[in-house]
């Protein structure tokens, strides 16, 4: 099968290249494109990708942070300053995936891929959209409910820098030291005078796209990081989910075991 | 439709034509003819593929080929230095690392890229470099194994 493979220098051209070719893809890193491609996708005709700057440039300031859709796991683990972030993006692949595999990309993860964009989630990230109208931003929920219908090239993510110590991230997997997600969980748990303040908690596996607990986050409000102060949160941790059974997991499996995870990640116990 | 593509390959220019969306796997064993890279998956699961480019190692088979253009890219083809195996061959063959060798091309790349960066890695650096490969035979051990008697050998010569 031959496709048309169109390269824009300029990531607008590239935004009104997509929403005018027909059946076309934007590819970035080429973990999901690709592999379509070498199935023979009959839906792919046209393929586009830019190599705008802008579209790999992490931006780093004190509080904000912007990494372009095409920034790689690879660049991120490279980047001292996105410390916080460097679970995240080890989790994703070996070597030789998070090389390849884009920030950008992992929105588009089918479950139970998109570990990263469940972090991105509990950091309520927005993402950056180019069209052929031009620019417009996203919060990150509102463009996961409706990635299907995506026609616009995401260009970045941006969100506030944590506070420090306050982003968790832990993924469940049944193989080691690398696997697909059973399910994951980042959090953002900041405190205020030893009190819990507007809390994010997201799931990767635990739906069709990453999720917000958000049930858990507000019994989380005001409560303390200790073993009372989480319980109604552990309580209501799988309300809002919607697990599917596949080959790495049943549906039950993952609703009986997240609040297991959540508790060891909310009291920062260690994970095997 | 056809696109030309240049690239280096083990230090030399080549030039091809590779059908528009093929991935470099492809246009590697069907158009330059270098086939010791290998295809498992052709999904980006197994690792098989693994080659070079610039020094990263990436998977050939979900990697678009005319992405490579100008770029710098490794196989197993090039490890060998003259009549000499390189290191981490010598130490497979020592070790018997590979048993069926479905994975092993790929292996051998996720190392050098390893060692390359970091000549003198750990057992645990040796894991996470090669956690994207995939072996049948599920013989791990002697692949780990002969991945820090090269980096070893590698740490004597130096000396």
């Amino acid at each position: 099968m031959s496709v048309t493979v169109r390269t824009f220098a300029k990531l607008a051209d590239a935004a009104s290249a997509l929403s005018s070719e027909r059946n076309a893809r934007f590819l970035a890193g080429g973990t999901l494109v690709m592999r379509a491609l070498n199935e023979a996708d009959p839906s792919i005709e046209a393929i586009v990708r830019s190599t705008d700057p802008s579209f790999s440039t992490i931006a780093v300031s004190s509080g904000r942070i912007e990494l372009g859709a095409g920034v790689t796991m690879a660049a991120i683990l490279a980047e001292r300053d996105l410390g916080f972030l460097h679970p995240v993006a080890r989790a994703v692949g070996g070597p030789a995936v998070r090389e390849a595999a884009t920030v950008g990309g992992n929105l588009f993860a089918p479950s139970p891929y998109g570990d990263f964009a469940a972090a991105l989630l509990a950091l309520d990230a927005t993402v950056m959209l180019a069209g052929s109208l031009g620019q417009r931003e996203a919060p990150l929920e509102e463009f996961l409910g409706r990635r299907e219908r995506n026609t616009s090239v995401v260009a970045s993510v941006v969100f506030k820098r944590p506070p420090a110590d306050a982003f968790r991230f832990v993924k469940v997997t049944r193989v080691h030291p690398k696997g697909v997600a059973v399910l994951s969980i980042s959090a953002q748990l900041p405190l205020a005078s030893g009190r819990l303040a507007g809390a994010r908690i997201a799931y990767g596996a635990m739906s069709r796209t990453p999720v917000r607990a958000k049930a858990a986050e507000r019994a989380l409000e005001g409560r303390s990081l200790d073993a009372a102060g989480i319980a109604p949160a552990l309580a209501g941790a799988a309300d809002g989910t919607a697990p599917v059974d596949d080959a790495i997991a049943s549906a039950w499996w993952r609703r009986e075991i997240l609040p297991v995870h959540l508790r060891r990640l909310l009291l920062g116990a260690g994970h095997a | 439709m056809k696109t030309p593509v240049q690239f280096r390959l083990n230090g030399e220019e080549v030039a091809a034509f590779a059908d528009s969306g093929a991935n470099l796997l492809d246009v590697l064993r069907e158009s330059v003819g270098d086939l010791s890279v290998k295809g498992g998956c052709w999904q980006g699961t197994c690792g098989t593929c693994t080659v070079l480019i610039d020094g990263a190692p990436r998977l050939s088979c979900i990697t678009l080929a005319e992405s490579c253009a100008g770029k710098s890219i490794e196989t197993v083809a090039g490890l060998r230095r003259g009549a000499d195996l390189h290191p981490l061959q010598s130490a497979f063959m020592e070790r018997f690392a590979a048993q069926c060798g479905y994975c092993t091309p790929g292996m051998l790349m996720a190392a050098k890229a390893l060692l390359d960066r970091n000549p003198s890695p750990s057992r645990e650096e040796v894991v996470d470099a090669i956690c994207g490969n995939i072996c049948r035979c599920t013989g791990y051990e002697p692949i780990i194994a002969a991945v820090l008697d090269a980096a070893r050998g590698d740490s004597r010569r130096r000396a």
